[in-house]
């Protein structure tokens, strides 16, 4: 159904979170015609649910590329940011101190040490970083506990409001013409002459090509062009509190402190299926590693406590690909959607207009996982 | 506290009771919330809100609108309708984002995690 | 502290735990003790009583003369109460009820928590938001915290207040002031001669309900006959500032229009209230399913006719699950003890349905007059869905322009706009906007409230420390 008054546009993306928006507005960038379809108020939403870390330590661990491709992105934030700040107004509070893994036994401090250090052997030395001992990251953090025996600390690292990010890329979208249809769920993408018809519950969306970026909803989508996205949900809880005076100027991987000055503590990993329910035990330890954390922070109120499902492939490593099966048909997932907002403005979308494919990408494609899995539905459900 | 208070107790109320507010001395009605009992004693500022610095004073009484929060005996956050005022308790008005305790220099455990 | 001794310490077994100590959860907390059932009884004030008999033990007769017949009414609850061998703990803050039916709370920073077989949540009802300009400014209050001021502390405004709005609670408070002698400003209200012809429509059933709606209307005619300046179907209603001595910005004057005239009236302290809501926070946490009921105006929960929500196990009772008022209140936690106590197997189903026949009864009756109030004081629109100027969050001061503006971004609905502009995202947790952020969004998108649904609500319900809840 072709709405007059919007010619057809060249990109369907599917999914309007932190992936898709990011995607959406770089396309825009390169002078795209975009549509966006966005799920309703409800759903999942891993954009809602984040700790809005800019973290490069520690990843690639198995996956060298990622560590390249993971460093990238966080050298063209502060780039991406400005551009956001100019368009929109929205100042997304970007802030790259470098950041801390704060470690509570020697063992802990060794594994880190033997992490970040394979990791700088395989890039060859370009991976600044320091393992701090107890003095040293006293020096830095003067509120930790006593419990703490030391961290490692990377320059590269930072975070910023994502939340302010989203509602940027929104108004930086609506600014450059994106069109967004939000409350509805695609159901079946199909390919066909010229590109792909997009199937919703009230309407048909069509374009040459289209963009994967629905999240865990990319499962059942992929199958549908010819992709292979095995992501599953993985819960991480937050509890957030209310704001205090400004205390901590670094980020930590489990606990940070925002610019409007709430303290977030986070960082629990479940396999939990579709349910997005706090529970009491995780909070509790998420608590109690905060208090041996930072010790002067036991009073301090919970006025939020949250969990969200990230979009976790077998490996935990992006998934890009275009379809061979049906080319313009691309998939964009990852669970690390702050950290990848640059990377996905700028490369990925440029890869999706046209230019030639990143040198990282070929490592993220979905064929590492095995054979696609078939199109459940290719047979039994018509087209229409 | 020149200015008038907002409240006052009708006769046959309970005793009196010293508190201080901002470090000023004042009598004010024992048994009742602090927040009560600072609205007799001429306090029509209790807190200054983190995002624009507004004044605030209770506004519901009942432990739903957050407007109370004032730092009672050391203790920020507190919601003062909730809690009943006592003798000799001090009592400050919350300005903007909530104060932390002072960092006192901690050298680490000699022993492992507890 | 270890883990396990941690876990032991937070999940004592219990038949049933009830949360709120106002008159649905005194009755179902006493019907339910009576069969013979465990039954812990959790409220966060020092005594029980709940808002409508709030500080009924401590009341002597002078302060119950003020306050009127039906508060004392609350005395036999509370006595009926303490016979009944249910066990009740005082300023416990009760901040998660799980799905599964465990209920978590702090007493004096220290944590506790019972593992329920059942759970009877009676939390009761909260002012609707007033959005109004100037709302936010020291010296207004709502109606209702005037009369937790009066009855708790027998505080009454030091100079003469000014009452706005619409609503029973509003003349009530007034009358009550002028039984204690406390001159009032003024009484402005809301409502016009169009809510009085609507309400007309109900008015034989009101007329049923003679005794409470003779009580309303004498009420009203007591504030006349005292002398109360009146003025009716008041609009554009804006509280201004000025600067006092102490160099405090409070509130100082009410400008308002009315019959085509502007008005303004100095005063300091300022009442507001255009009517009650149920509180949900819990409800809403347990993702339950709740419906937009259009003569309240409010979302309220969907139960059965024990007051089981569609969670299993869990009811609820009282204003909470739709506002009925203090009758309704005693009956409905009534109807859920006795559910609750056939359900574990302590009474039998012709006991139950027998004592429920009585409950029924008051519930209708109770139930007769609201029809014909809901009508007649129906917020005005303008009050409930304000200018863009006006400030619609307290806690984050967003204001209702900024969250017009989320719409056209692409907000359909309330947890996307928390998301965009924190609206909601404060301490009140959204008890003081949820309602004006779910009408503004519709009415921006033209769509039904319920289209638009209601900020996702989870715990904590009430604020825990860091510390606390590493305790558990």
């Amino acid at each position: 159904m072709k709405h007059p008054a919007f010619a057809s546009p060249d990109v369907l993306v599917v999914g309007g979170g932190l992936v898709g928006s990011s995607v959406a507005y770089g396309l825009a960038r390169e002078g795209a015609k975009v549509t966006v379809l966005d799920q309703g108020d409800g759903g999942f939403r891993a954009s809602r649910g984040n700790f809005g870390l800019v973290w490069i330590q520690g990843k690639g661990n198995g996956l060298t590329p990622y560590a390249r491709w993971s460093r990238d992105s966080a050298v063209r934030w502060p780039m991406f940011a400005t551009a956001l700040a100019e368009e929109t107004g929205v100042d997304v509070a970007l802030r790259q101190p470098g950041g801390f893994h704060i470690c509570f036994s020697e063992d802990e401090l060794a594994a880190r040490e033997n992490r970040l250090s394979t990791l700088q052997r395989e890039l060859g030395g370009d991976y600044p970083y320091q393992l701090l001992d107890a003095r040293e990251v006293r020096e830095r953090l003067p509120a930790l506990g006593p419990a703490v025996v030391g961290a490692s600390y990377t320059p590269m690292d930072g975070h910023v409001n994502p939340l302010k990010l989203l509602r940027a890329l929104h108004a930086g979208m609506q600014r450059r013409g994106v069109r967004l249809v939000s409350g509805d769920d695609v159901l079946r993408i199909v390919p066909q002459e010229g590109g792909f018809a997009a199937h919703g519950t009230r309407d048909t969306w069509r374009a040459g090509k289209v963009v994967l970026a629905a999240g865990l909803g990319n499962c059942t989508l992929a199958p549908q062009v010819g992709l292979n996205a095995p992501v599953a949900p993985n819960r991480g809880q937050v509890l957030v509190s209310e704001r205090v005076a400004p205390f901590l100027h670094y980020p930590t991987l489990n606990v940070r402190q925002t610019d409007e000055g709430t303290v977030q503590f986070g960082d629990s990993m479940e396999e939990a299926g579709f349910d997005d329910f706090t529970t009491t035990r995780v909070l509790a330890d998420i608590a109690r590693r905060g208090v041996r954390t930072f010790p002067f922070l036991k009073d301090v109120r919970l006025v939020r406590m949250w969990a969200a499902l990230r979009v976790y492939s077998p490996d935990g490593f992006p998934i890009y690909d275009e379809s061979t099966r049906c080319p313009g048909a691309f998939l964009v997932t990852c669970h690390s959607g702050v950290t990848l907002a640059a990377a996905h403005a700028m490369r990925i979308a440029s890869w999706i207009a046209g230019a030639p494919i990143p040198d990282e990408l070929p490592a993220f494609s979905g064929d590492r996982f095995g054979l696609a899995a078939p199109d459940a539905d290719a047979i039994s459900v018509p087209a229409h | 506290m020149t200015s008038t208070p907002l409240f006052k107790t009708l006769p046959g109320a309970d005793a009196l009771v010293r508190i201080w507010f901002n470090d000023e001395p004042m009598r004010v009605p024992g048994d009742g919330s602090v927040a009560a009992a600072l609205l007799t004693a001429g306090v029509s500022r209790f807190r200054a809100t983190p995002v624009s610095a507004s004044p605030r004073a209770p506004y519901c009484m009942m432990g739903a609108c957050f407007d109370c929060l004032v730092e009672i005996d050391g203790v920020p956050s507190r919601q003062s309708c909730m809690v009943t005022v006592r003798e000799g308790m001090r009592v400050r008005a919350q300005e903007g984002a909530r104060e932390l305790p002072p960092v006192v220099a901690q050298s680490p455990e000699q022993s492992d995690d507890r | 502290m270890t883990a396990e001794h941690v876990a032991e310490l937070a999940s004592e077994p219990v038949d049933v735990v009830v949360v709120g100590a106002g008159p649905a959860g005194l009755t179902a907390a006493t019907r339910a003790a009576n069969a013979g059932l465990s039954v812990v009884l959790l409220d966060e004030q020092d005594a029980v009583g709940g808002q409508i008999y709030r500080a009924i033990d401590r009341a002597d007769s002078h302060l119950k003369h003020i306050l009127g017949p039906d508060y004392a009414a609350g005395a036999a609850l509370v006595d009926a109460f303490r016979r009944s061998g249910a066990h009740h703990i005082a300023n416990a803050s009760v901040w998660e009820v799980t799905r599964e039916r465990c209920v978590h709370y702090v007493k004096d920073g220290k944590i506790g928590g019972y593992q329920a077989q059942r759970v009877i949540l009676a939390t009761g009802a909260m002012e609707r938001p007033f959005p109004i300009p100037g709302w936010t400014l020291p010296g207004v209050f709502t109606a209702g915290a005037a009369q937790i001021l009066l009855k708790s502390a027998r505080e009454v405004p030091a100079e003469p207040p000014v009452l706005v709005g619409c609503g029973p609670l509003l003349y009530l408070v007034g009358w009550q002031y002028v039984r204690a002698g406390v001159p009032i400003r003024a009484l402005v209200e809301t409502t016009r001669l169009e809510d009085r012809w609507r309400a007309k429509r109900h008015l034989l059933a009101a007329v049923r309900a003679w005794p409470s709606l003779s009580k309303g209307l004498q009420l009203i005619r007591s504030l006349r006959e005292a002398g109360v300046p009146i003025h009716d179907a008041a609009d554009d209603l804006h509280i201004h500032a000025r600067t006092d001595e102490d160099g405090v910005e409070r509130a100082a004057a009410l400008s308002f229009r009315t019959n085509g005239r502007e008005h303004r009236i100095d005063a300091s302290v300022f009442l507001l209230h255009q009517g009650v809501v149920p509180n949900m926070q819990f409800a809403l946490s347990l993702r339950s399913q709740h419906y937009w009921d259009a003569a309240q105006l409010c979302f309220a929960p969907a139960t059965d006719a024990w007051g089981e929500l569609d969670v299993p196990g869990i009811f609820i009772a009282g204003d909470g699950g739709g506002i009925a008022g203090a009758q309704a209140a005693a009956g409905q936690g009534a109807l859920a003890g006795l559910a609750v106590a056939q359900q574990l197997g302590a009474i039998d189903l012709p006991t139950r349905d027998r004592e429920a026949s009585m409950h029924r009864r008051t519930i209708a009756n109770a139930l007769r007059i609201r029809p014909f109030l809901d009508s007649l004081y129906r917020p005005r629109d303008a009050n409930r869905i304000p200018a863009d100027d006006v400030i619609v969050c307290r806690c984050e001061e967003v204001t209702a322009g900024e969250l017009r503006g989320f719409v056209a971004l692409g907000c359909l609905g309330p947890n996307q706009a928390k998301s965009f502009g924190r609206c909601g995202m404060g301490p009140c947790q959204g008890r003081m906007c949820g309602l004006t952020v779910t009408e503004i969004i519709a009415q921006a998108r033209n769509v039904a409230p319920e289209l638009v649904g209601y900020f996702r609500i989870r715990p904590p319900i009430k604020p825990v420390t860091l510390g606390e809840v590493a305790g558990y």
